[in-house]
């Protein structure tokens, strides 16, 4: 990977980044409904001082001028003050994110563990028993909506068998060994729903990678040098078919956000996800707004990091 | 294969040659049309075939359903709250005591058509999109294609929220409480989901576009307009008639994933997703309630789904089977 590369890729993040504060801005500014519209109905305020408020907050400027000025205050962190929470809206979001990402991470590495092999299996033996099997509950699996999985899991897991808790808990009041425990115990379900619901898309990229490898010449030598058919698999063909699978991993991530929003609400897990509903059933305009940006920016961030992991798994790419 | 010739000829070639020769005529009335020939490939794919009589008879049901069950679906009756299925009600009631049954056979028809309107929001811009851009080539398809691009990497459901709450009020007002979730719904979901019709129409648009027969329309004088609608759009419409079922099926998802959380369609109009969103605080003592309503979802968007798979089968040409 080059370093002219890497800049390269950098330089693209300005642009994207530019089009979403863009895009959000204009669909606040084309929103309706005027922040004064309260004190225009209020007789107790002079029209004086309406007007006089209106050009101290800027809101008769020209809609460029506007856009610079939002873009700068959310550049310098200015993102504005929560009317619900009574704090600023980016620390409000920095106290929700690890929550929110620990949960997406835990279920891309299950999708991830999942899939892999399942999708390898089922490429090495095309059109078997086992190859439908998967492909058929890979099927149910991305036709199954995150909500209703998730109420399945509870029914089943929380109310029939009363195994798992189906309220996340931020404070958890042990300590020790069982604070750990009682975490991972109520993160069970959420982590489960989201990772199968991608791990069911997975398994479908997974097995046409590894099937358009394994007809390769290369794979052919392989075996004919004697090399056992596991090694051949493991070492030769899932090497190579899981390149093309990082980036599809990073096209999914918008997806994963949405699943994560509606994953949290239903087991209330306090990440930013329920804070978006939450300001949204709320009202609370800056969060919402803050919280969008975060999501845009995280997907811009992960398509980052997959290119430049596709860049080093395969150095072909960098010198295009 | 049909109307091959047996490879070798036996000595009683005389006596084969009259029957190939009786045989003809009957083979001849056997014809070879696209739509026959995606229809035999259709068929081939056993699920996808199973799932299309499954849709059409969820189609059915909710189509005559509501004619035939004549329960209404507003009749609150607290007598018989949260019970479960029985002959009264064969689905059970929920917890003002109205019928399930007929909530979910008329939330369909709300839940079907939003995902239908969608996806012919999200074809008809995607194929707009990509047909100019595949023919406008130069800067104008570089504009078109970052910018589907950086549709693709927006965070859909966040958007989605922020749109519908920023102008829920304003379109409630102008098209009344049902018109304006169900216009602006359908626009946003549609408007979000063009771009791999776009992608796809414009992969298409380059190649076609350098085969001889647009060549020769090309050099009959035909305009820019008659040789994409006349002659590319119609040969590259097997991709897009797959990513428009696949759309339908997203954007059911979508419509039951806004609902679901509470910001979609108002109470009074059961959609799937809405029957889902009042049902889950009942988990524990009328489970049946969200069950059904989940399955109800599941179903559509697992045989549409499936319909898709086989579609793509069916109409990629290239493809032997």
């Amino acid at each position: 990977m080059s370093r002219a590369y890497v800049i390269r890729r950098l330089l693209i993040v300005v642009p994207s980044m530019l089009g979403i504060s863009l895009l959000l801005f204009t669909v606040l500014a084309l929103a309706p409904g005027d922040p004064f519209g309260e004190l225009a109905s209020n007789p107790a305020v002079p029209p004086e001082v309406r007007a006089a408020l209106r050009a101290k907050f800027g809101l008769d400027d020209p809609v460029w001028s506007r856009y610079l000025h939002w873009l700068v205050a959310m550049l310098q962190g200015d993102w504005g003050f929560s009317f619900v929470s009574r704090m600023n809206v980016d620390t409000l979001i920095l106290q929700r994110l690890p929550t929110t990402l620990v949960v997406i991470g835990s279920a891309q590495l299950l999708a991830i563990l999942v899939a892999i092999p399942v999708g390898v299996l089922a490429a090495t033996r095309p059109y078997s028993v086992f190859d439908q099997i998967a492909s058929t509950f890979a099927f149910i699996g991305f036709s199954l909506p995150t909500f209703f999985t998730g109420l399945l899991l509870i029914l089943v897991f929380s109310i029939q068998l009363d195994w798992l808790p189906f309220v996340y808990r931020a404070d958890i009041s042990a300590t020790g060994w069982r604070f750990y425990w009682e975490h991972i115990r109520q993160s069970i379900m959420p982590v489960t729903v989201l990772g199968l619901f991608q791990g069911a898309s997975l398994v479908r990229y997974v097995r046409s990678a590894v099937l358009d490898v394994i007809r390769l010449d290369y794979v052919t030598t392989a075996r004919s040098k004697g090399i056992g058919e596991r090694k051949v698999i493991i070492k030769h063909v899932v090497r190579t078919a899981l390149i093309p699978v990082v980036t599809l991993v990073a096209l999914q991530m918008p997806i994963v956000f949405g699943g994560a929003i509606v994953t949290e609400q239903i087991f209330r897990v306090p990440g930013i996800g329920s804070l978006l509903i939450a300001s949204i059933l709320a009202n609370d305009t800056p969060v919402v707004m803050g919280v969008t940006f975060v999501f845009a920016c995280l997907v811009v961030l992960f398509n980052l990091m997959a290119d430049f992991v596709y860049a080093w798994l395969d150095p072909r790419i960098a010198f295009r | 294969m049909p109307g091959s010739i047996p490879a070798s000829l036996s000595a009683d070639a005389p006596a084969a040659g009259v029957s190939v020769a009786v045989a003809v005529p009957p083979r001849k009335a056997q014809r070879f049309s696209p739509g026959r020939e995606a229809w035999r490939r259709f068929r081939r794919h056993r699920l996808a075939m199973a799932s299309s009589i499954v849709l059409l008879l969820i189609v059915l049901a909710i189509a005559l359903g509501p004619l035939l069950w004549r329960v209404p679906i507003n009749e609150i009756d607290f007598g018989s709250k949260l019970e479960g299925p029985s002959w009264a009600h064969p689905l059970g009631t929920d917890d003002l005591g109205q019928d399930v049954l007929a909530r979910l056979l008329y939330g369909g028809r709300v839940s079907l058509a939003v995902g239908l309107c969608a996806m012919l929001v999200a074809s008809f811009v995607g194929v707009l999109i990509g047909s100019v851009a595949g023919m406008s080539r130069g800067s104008v398809d570089a504009v078109l294609m970052w910018l589907a691009d950086f549709f693709l990497s927006l965070p859909q459901l966040p958007l989605l929220l922020l749109i519908i709450y920023l102008f829920r009020e304003s379109l409630k007002s102008v098209l009344g409480p049902e018109g304006g979730i169900f216009v602006m719904i359908v626009i946003v979901i549609g408007g979000l989901r063009w771009m791999p019709v776009a992608r796809l129409v414009r992969a298409q648009i380059l190649s076609i576009r350098e085969k001889e027969f647009v060549e020769a329309a090309r050099a009959l004088g035909a305009s820019k307009l008659r040789q994409v609608v006349r002659h590319i759009l119609p040969n590259a419409l097997g991709p897009v008639i797959v990513a428009g079922t696949i759309d339908v099926a997203a954007a059911i998802i979508a419509e039951s994933t806004l609902s679901f959380l509470g910001l979609g369609f108002p109470p009074d109009i059961p959609t799937w997703g809405r029957v889902l969103f009042d049902a889950k605080d009942y988990l524990d003592i009328a489970p049946h309630w969200a069950l059904f309503a989940g399955a109800a979802i599941f179903l559509a968007v697992l045989t549409i789904n499936f319909i898709g798979d086989g579609l793509r089968d069916a109409l990629d040409s290239r493809r032997v089977l």
